[in-house]
């Protein structure tokens, strides 16, 4: 993976920290042609992946990039699956059942649910596979070798302790897609604990670490810990803590932590791309220097 | 170890079951819900002992605690035999659909002395939290006037049918989505006392109102507008803004940042004279399990807490909740 990898809030209004600033990020990327020119200018500076979220929007924006396969040859996508909302929205309106027959594509469940057949793992598995397929649909010919769970997801199968679901996605990415799997999670320590229990060595992670402790389950101490003593590969997100930190200083702490394999961050300007950017670089620098 | 049951694995229901199964001192010891795939995963996946009968899960698992995440129009009947039972209640919200079968439930629980609390998560929210604190601390003079806010995009095109376009289910813009403004307004301010105004606008809905739109006099007097559109595509989820005016300052709070204006310097520690703004970054407290936000966990924490005597049961209560009914129940009868 690359030590920076550009992240994809930006474009889809989301923002941690300001409603206002989603409003204003939802208005200057109204256009596709504007999110290319934002990654174009991420390019530019050297950062080659781009990581997203399976937005509607971004069909759009995998057509462009396929149709400049000269331009686009060393650009690579790390999909991250579903894009929450778009099911949050369809289980509050349809409820759990219905978001299902509503996105599992084909007529998987005619039969399923009329009778009271015992629902079998490979049921749901099978479910789990269909979703990641229809997900993936618009990346087809697009580099994608690393494949993310979005943190909804994951966290919600942490908790209800289905392992064995996060395992099978590991698996079924590798077979289907040749990639690796990745998962975005709230709670690190957590997660690499079942992962390990279920067979993965060191697992792809992406999880908030950020100087502000924000969002870190447990704290900065139990994420330091485990990125000391533990094998993972970590990406970090939120190191600028929703924007409440500033670049330079949020660089310092995660450059100055072992173990952190890339750093995720979205920026809308291209002055605020190549500070970032530069600021991973010089505190890496200081690192080797040192 | 508090032993807790779940009745009603929905969207809710799932996403408590996942915080308590997270939870080192919680053992859940039953979950029910209607839905064979829901109870199958829960069952082989989580372990989960799985019922289609809440009674007869609650017969055999003995709780201490049950969360209650069914359609409303279920709570009033469940919850009654839950105190019955002397059990520990956590409901989803809204509390009840009418205020007298509420009103019996809050008796009921104070008679058992049971702990109680419904679902309002925005009042584990930092920003919220804060908004809370500065106006107990009187910080902006006498309080005259109020905007409470919500948008969202949950309804945007002529809908299916369900529960939630029911009105007699606990469907509704006013029911699912207004109440947990009103709920903030009143647990920040005082409770609703008259409503002035009201209208209940339907977009695409055909049964429920899609809109909401009120003038509400609190029990202090103080006048505000209510505001709140599910139909609202603009937005990417629900997003809940309040703004407070007082003679010595303003209040102008979503989840994520809170602005303060303030009249005086000195007038709050850690406040200066004019604009402030702070971020949820620094006004959060770290959970130890965070699925989609803190203020979830923090709220089911709250509760096992309760249980366990470790904090009091004060906040979201049945009784806080049912001011909450009672101004729907009056914002309701003033459109009519």
């Amino acid at each position: 993976m690359e030590r920076v990898i550009f992240g994809d809030n930006q474009f889809f209004a989301v923002n941690h920290i300001s409603d206002e600033k989603s409003r204003a990020q939802s208005i200057k990327f109204k256009e596709d042609s504007a999110i290319i020119k934002t990654l174009d200018e991420a390019r530019a500076v050297g950062i080659n992946t781009f990581m997203c979220t399976t937005h509607d929007r971004i069909v759009n924006i995998c057509n462009i990039i396929r149709s400049q396969p000269e331009k686009y040859k060393d650009f690579t996508i790390y999909p991250c699956m579903p894009y929450a909302h778009k099911y949050a929205n369809a289980v509050t309106e349809l409820g759990i059942t219905g978001t299902i027959k509503q996105y599992v594509p084909g007529n998987f469940f005619g039969s399923m649910f009329k009778g009271g057949v015992a629902f079998l793992s490979k049921d749901y598995l099978s479910i789990m596979e269909l979703l990641v397929d229809a997900e993936m649909k618009m990346f087809k010919n697009i580099n994608t070798p690393v494949i993310f769970l979005q943190n909804v997801i994951t966290d919600l199968l942490l908790g209800l302790r289905a392992d064995e679901v996060l395992i099978a996605f590991y698996h079924y990415v590798k077979k289907k897609y040749n990639a690796e799997a990745g998962f975005i999670t709230m709670n690190m320590p957590k997660l690499l604990d079942v992962l390990e229990k279920g067979g993965i060595e060191n697992p792809i992670i992406c999880a908030s670490i950020n100087k502000a402790g924000f969002r870190m389950s447990g704290g900065n101490d139990v994420y330091e810990d485990v990125l000391k003593t533990r094998k993972l590969r970590a990406i970090a997100m939120q190191v600028l803590g929703g924007g409440a930190i500033h670049p330079k200083e949020a660089m310092e702490y995660v450059c100055g932590l072992p173990n952190i394999e890339s750093i995720l961050f979205g920026a809308s300007s291209k002055a605020n791309i190549e500070s970032t950017y530069n600021y991973v670089h010089a505190f890496d620098q200081q690192k080797i220097n040192a | 170890m508090i032993k807790v049951a779940l009745i009603g694995a929905g969207k809710m229901g799932i996403s408590h079951l996942s915080i308590l199964g997270a939870n080192p001192n919680v053992e859940v010891v039953g979950v029910c819900d209607t839905s064979k795939m829901v109870n199958d995963f829960l069952n082989r996946y989580g372990k989960f002992s799985c019922f289609t009968d809440y009674q007869k899960m609650l017969d055999e698992t003995k709780p201490d605690a049950v969360f209650v995440a069914v359609p409303t129009k279920f709570h009033y009947a469940i919850i009654k035999e839950l105190l019955n039972r002397k059990l520990h209640v956590f409901a989803e919200k809204p509390f009840c659909l009418t205020s007298a079968q509420g009103k019996e439930l809050i008796d009921l629980a104070l008679h058992q002395g049971v702990v109680n609390q419904v679902g309002y998560h925005n009042k584990f929210i930092g920003t919220f939290k804060e908004v809370k604190r500065i106006v107990d601390s009187g910080a902006l003079g006498k309080i005259h006037h109020f905007v409470g806010e919500s948008y969202g995009p949950v309804v945007t095109k002529p809908q299916q049918s369900t529960w939630r376009s029911d009105p007699t289910e606990g469907g509704g813009c006013l029911l699912d989505y207004a109440a947990h403004v009103i709920d903030l307004l009143i647990g920040t301010l005082a409770p609703v006392s008259v409503v002035k105004g009201s209208v209940l606008d339907s977009i695409y809905s055909t049964s429920v109102e899609d809109a909401v739109y009120s003038l509400l006099e609190l029990s202090n007097k103080v006048k505000g507008v209510l505001s709140v559109n599910w139909s609202d595509e603009t937005y990417r989820k629900m997003s809940t803004t309040i703004t407070i005016l007082g003679t010595k300052g303003k209040i102008i709070s979503d989840a994520s940042e809170l602005k303060v204006f303030l009249k005086d310097s000195n007038a709050l520690p850690g406040y200066d004279k004019g604009w402030n703004v702070k971020n949820i970054t620094e006004l959060t407290e770290p959970v130890n399990f965070n699925l989609r936000g803190e203020e979830y966990t923090s709220q089911v924490d709250y509760f096992i807490n309760a249980v366990a005597g470790k904090v009091p049961n004060t906040i979201n209560t049945f009784q806080s909740a049912w001011y909450t009914d009672w101004a729907i129940e009056l914002i309701r009868n003033n459109a009519k």
